[in-house]
This record gives structure tokens, sequence and C-alpha cells, in this order.
């Protein structure tokens, strides 16, 4: 604030975010408020952070020295269980969320179609692959198999919604020639819409493709399979040169992933 | 494919020989690359077990339902801590990930020789692990409770909002920033008047964002013991009283949809 000899008043910064002061001070003195009352009521115990800053510190060491031999089979078998599952349950998933994806398109589908696969997605989208792992663990007993289900359910709602939302936002002119030429509604499908919306369902599988490998190390903590297994056993063990091991191989994978995925995405639009 | 018109006496088509050839080739490819997958996924399934879900399913539901309402009693207190895993952990993730972040962005980076990739590896590295592991490793080392939960979820979310805001510091109008330097202004006042108040409002709506997303997540942290409604669910689960995971099923679900409105309408109000 450095002010100007000439003028009358000192320039102030005006408020950025919240313009009306009476709302700053209520949201403020609110924020404020709820503080007070969280720290109020969390509960650490200080003492047990205390004797675990050595294991914290053997984790740390454990990190930096991985150990990718002494568990290499069950390394090894865990991440073909990740890769395998992300793999089947992606193109599964891309198969079975394209007519949902079509049905939940309001200029393609008729209204109770309409509803029917919107409700589809809204049920798929709203627990997290996390919740669904439980309840399918559950059903179909321990391993990838409950996993694969439930990365392609979870897939299903993620891209039926973002590629019923792009069907409804094409040019329709283009769908409206293809009518007029006396197409039927396949025809209208395959030549005046997927041509239009192609190049983003490839990118937005390959995007799901990242994340589903993503969600593969985690859905084995509740016993879907997969590289969470392996890390939830070798950290039951206090085995931290190979969870090290494991955590840096997921963060290599799914940078390779990302870095993949974008790439080829790059390539395809 | 003939649905065209044979004035040329030719007959249109939508790919060329080629490229139908590549179509019909990489559809190959993904068939045999899903069969192969599923045959080594499934090597250990036990399809006994499989062939029986619907039976269990329809188990599981009987044993569901009715929820057992008294139960929501217990969980009040749980739920409030949820609330703070994640909102705690959002104000400290976001509280370090402004620095990490004007390290990272190209143009405001102290040092693009060092600091940089540091910051760069910080934001791939948290991104890459979800809460769910920050908080098993994070369990074990700091025991269950709380502030396991509550660190995990400011790991998670330095990458989140530190790759989300430095791309947009590297998007600000440079001229702006200019113009604030031409007056004399030093390192931090540049920062404080130049990019500060262009990157402000995308900060905001970036943090209620993250908020929601780390509401959803810290349900489930307790499932390793991290605290929160987790922890109900997971003793209800190996107790195997679905009556009960379904009133937590519920209450999780009502608090996702609420947050999720909640952090749409704030993001609404500033953008």
């Amino acid at each position: 604030m450095t002010g100007v000899a000439a003028a009358p008043r000192q320039w102030r910064r005006p408020p950025v975010l919240i313009q009306s002061r009476l709302w700053r001070w209520i949201i403020y003195g609110g924020a404020l408020i709820y503080f007070l009352a969280a720290f109020g009521t969390l509960e650490i115990n200080w003492q047990r952070v205390y004797e675990g800053l050595d294991r914290g510190a053997r984790f740390a060491q454990g990190f930096l020295l991985p150990d990718f031999v002494t568990r290499a089979n069950d390394i090894w078998r865990g991440m073909v269980e990740s890769v395998t599952m992300t793999v089947c349950s992606t193109i599964v998933g891309v198969l079975i969320s394209i007519p949902i994806g079509l049905g939940a398109a309001r200029n393609l589908a008729p209204a109770p179609v309409y509803l029917l696969c919107r409700s589809i997605i809204a049920v798929s989208r709203a627990f997290q692959e996390i919740v669904i792992a439980i309840l399918f663990v559950a059903m179909f007993g321990f391993g990838p198999f409950a996993g694969f289900l439930t990365l392609s359910f979870a897939t299903i709602g993620f891209l039926s919604k973002l590629l019923a939302d792009d069907i409804e936002e094409i040019d329709e002119s283009q769908a409206e020639a293809t009518r007029a030429t006396g197409a039927t509604w396949w025809q209208i499908v395959n030549y005046g819409i997927q041509p239009q919306v192609m190049p983003r369902l490839v990118g937005l599988s390959l995007y799901r493709l990242d994340i589903n490998f993503r969600e593969s190390a985690v859905i084995g903590i509740v016993g879907a399979g997969g590289i969470g297994a392996t890390l939830n056993t070798s950290m039951q063990r206090y085995d931290y040169n190979t969870a090290g091991a494991i955590l840096i191989l997921i963060i290599i994978l799914v940078m390779l992933a990302e870095y993949g995925s974008s790439h080829i995405r790059k390539w395809v639009q | 494919m003939p649905a065209g018109s044979t004035l040329s006496g030719r007959t249109w088509r939508k790919h060329t020989t080629a490229g139908e050839w590549a179509v019909w080739l990489g559809w190959f490819a993904a068939g045999v690359v899903f069969v192969l997958s599923w045959r080594v996924m499934n090597e250990n399934t036990i399809w006994a077990f499989v062939q029986d879900a619907p039976r269990q399913a329809g188990d599981l539901l009987s044993r569901s339902w009715p929820p057992r309402l008294s139960y929501l009693n217990k969980l009040w207190a749980p739920l409030w801590d949820t609330l703070n895993i994640a909102t705690l952990g959002t104000v400290i993730g976001t509280v370090l990930a402004v620095p990490t972040a004007f390290f990272a962005a190209r143009n405001t980076t102290p040092s693009a020789l060092i600091l940089r990739p540091i910051a760069l590896f910080i934001i791939v590295a948290s991104r890459s692990i979800n809460s769910l592991i920050w908080a098993l490793l994070l369990v074990a080392i700091l025991g269950p409770g709380l502030l396991a939960g509550i660190i995990a979820i400011a790991l998670r979310s330095i990458g989140f909002v530190g790759k989300l805001l430095y791309e947009a510091i590297e998007e600000i109008d440079e001229s702006q920033v200019e113009a604030v330097r031409a007056t004399g202004a030093g390192g931090w006042q540049v920062i404080d008047y130049g990019i500060i108040p262009q990157v402000l409002p995308t900060f905001a709506g970036i943090t209620v964002f993250r908020w929601d997303i780390n509401i959803r997540e810290s349900t489930i942290l307790g499932l390793v013991g991290a605290g929160g409604i987790g922890l109900q669910l997971q003793s209800s689960l190996n107790v195997l009283a679905w009556s009960q995971v379904t009133v937590i099923f519920a209450l999780i679900l009502l608090t996702v949809i609420l947050s999720e409105w909640v952090s749409s309408k704030v993001r609404r109000a500033i953008i």
C-alpha cells in the first residue's frame, strides 16, 4: 500500500472474493467458530504419535532402500492382477457404457429409456469404488474377479455420463442431414453422431484406463485383489522395505499410464 | 456399409479399404488383449462362488433390510469426525500446496533447475497415491485415529490443488505482472498485487472442489483405522451387521450429495 501524495484518499485494494462486508464477516466468523469447535473435539494421542516417530523413520528408510527381491513373487502377482483387472474392466466397462450412454442422451432416446439410463448412471456414480468393492467381495468372494466387477461398474457411471453429455452437445445439423436421407435410427447414430463423438470417447476411455489402474491399487485393501492387497499384507507384516518397493512401482506405473494415455489422447484428437 | 448412391458408378464408403482394415485390426487386438488378460486374471477365481452370487446377494439384501435406524444415534459423533478430517485435511493440504505450486510454475519458480523438479515430483507422488493408501501408511506410523486421517487427506490434496494451481499460475496475464513491476514493486509485491488477484478465484474454486472430494474420501478412511464414520463401517462389517451397514451407507450417500451440492453452489458463486 504505497500512498499517493497528490490524491486526497489512499487507494485500498478491493476485496477479491466476497464483496458484501456483512457476508464477509459472517463467513469468516463462521469459519473461525467451526475451527475452534473442530480443534476442541480433536482427540489426538500425542504419546502414541511420539512413539510412532521412529517407525516413521524406519518407513522412510524402507522407501529409500526398497526391497524388490524378497517378495518378488507376491509383488509380481499383485501387479499382474492389477493390470489384467484394469484392462478387462476398462474394455467391458466401455462396451457396456456405450449403449447406456446412447440411452441417456436426451436427443436420441425416448423418455422412459432416458430416465432408466440416467438412473443407472446416478447409482453408479453415487458410491465410491471401495464401497462397491465391499459389496461385490461379499457377493462374489475374495479376489480379482470382484475387483473387475467393481471397476467395470464404476467405469459405466463415469463413461456413460460423459458420453451422454457429449452426444447432447453435438452439432444437430449433421444428424439432421443424415435423417433427411431417410436413414434409420441406427444409421443416424452410425453416420451422424458417432463420427462427432468418437475422438472424445477414445480419449475418455484411455483416461478411464488410467483411473482404473489407480483404483485397482486401492480396492485390494478390502479384498478385491490386485497390488493393494499385497501392499496391505506387507504393511501388516511391518515389512516396510517391500511396502516401499510397491509404492515406488505404483508411482512409476501411474506416471507411465498418465503420460502414455495423455500422449495417445493428443494423437487421437 | 453401402448407404450411398451409385451416381459415379462407385459406392460411397465411410472408410477406405486400409481404414477398414485398421479398424478391424484394432478390434481384433483389443479382443486378444482382453481374452489373455481375462484368462490370467481368473486363474484363481473360484467359479462356484461366482455362480453362488445371486443367492449371496439375496441373502445380503434380506440381512440388510430393514435398516437398524436406532444405530443412527451412534453415528453423529463419527460423522462430525469425518467432517473434521476432510476440512482440516483440506486446509493443511492447501496451505502446503500454495508454495509448492509457486515453486512448480515456470513463471514464478525461484530456481528452474532444482526447486521446480522437486515441486513437480511432490505433486506427482502425492497425486499417484490414493488417500486410502496414504492413510494405511500413516496409521502404521502414527497409530489409528483422526490425525492419520487428516494428514492422509492433506498429503493427497497437495498434489491435486498444487497441480491445478500451478497450471493456473502459468496461464496468467503477464501484462498485469509487468504493470505492477513497472511501479517499482518488489518480488513479494509483484506476487501479492500482480499474480494473486488473478488466480484467487480459481484457487478458491479448486479448494472447494477438493473439499467436496475429500468429504467423499474421508468417509471410508476408517476402513484402515484412520477415524471417522469408516471406523463404524469397518466394525459393522467385521460382525456382519448388514442392517447397520445399510444405515451407514445411507448416511454416507446423504453427506456426499449434500457436500456436492454445497460445493457446486459455492463454485458457481465464485466463478
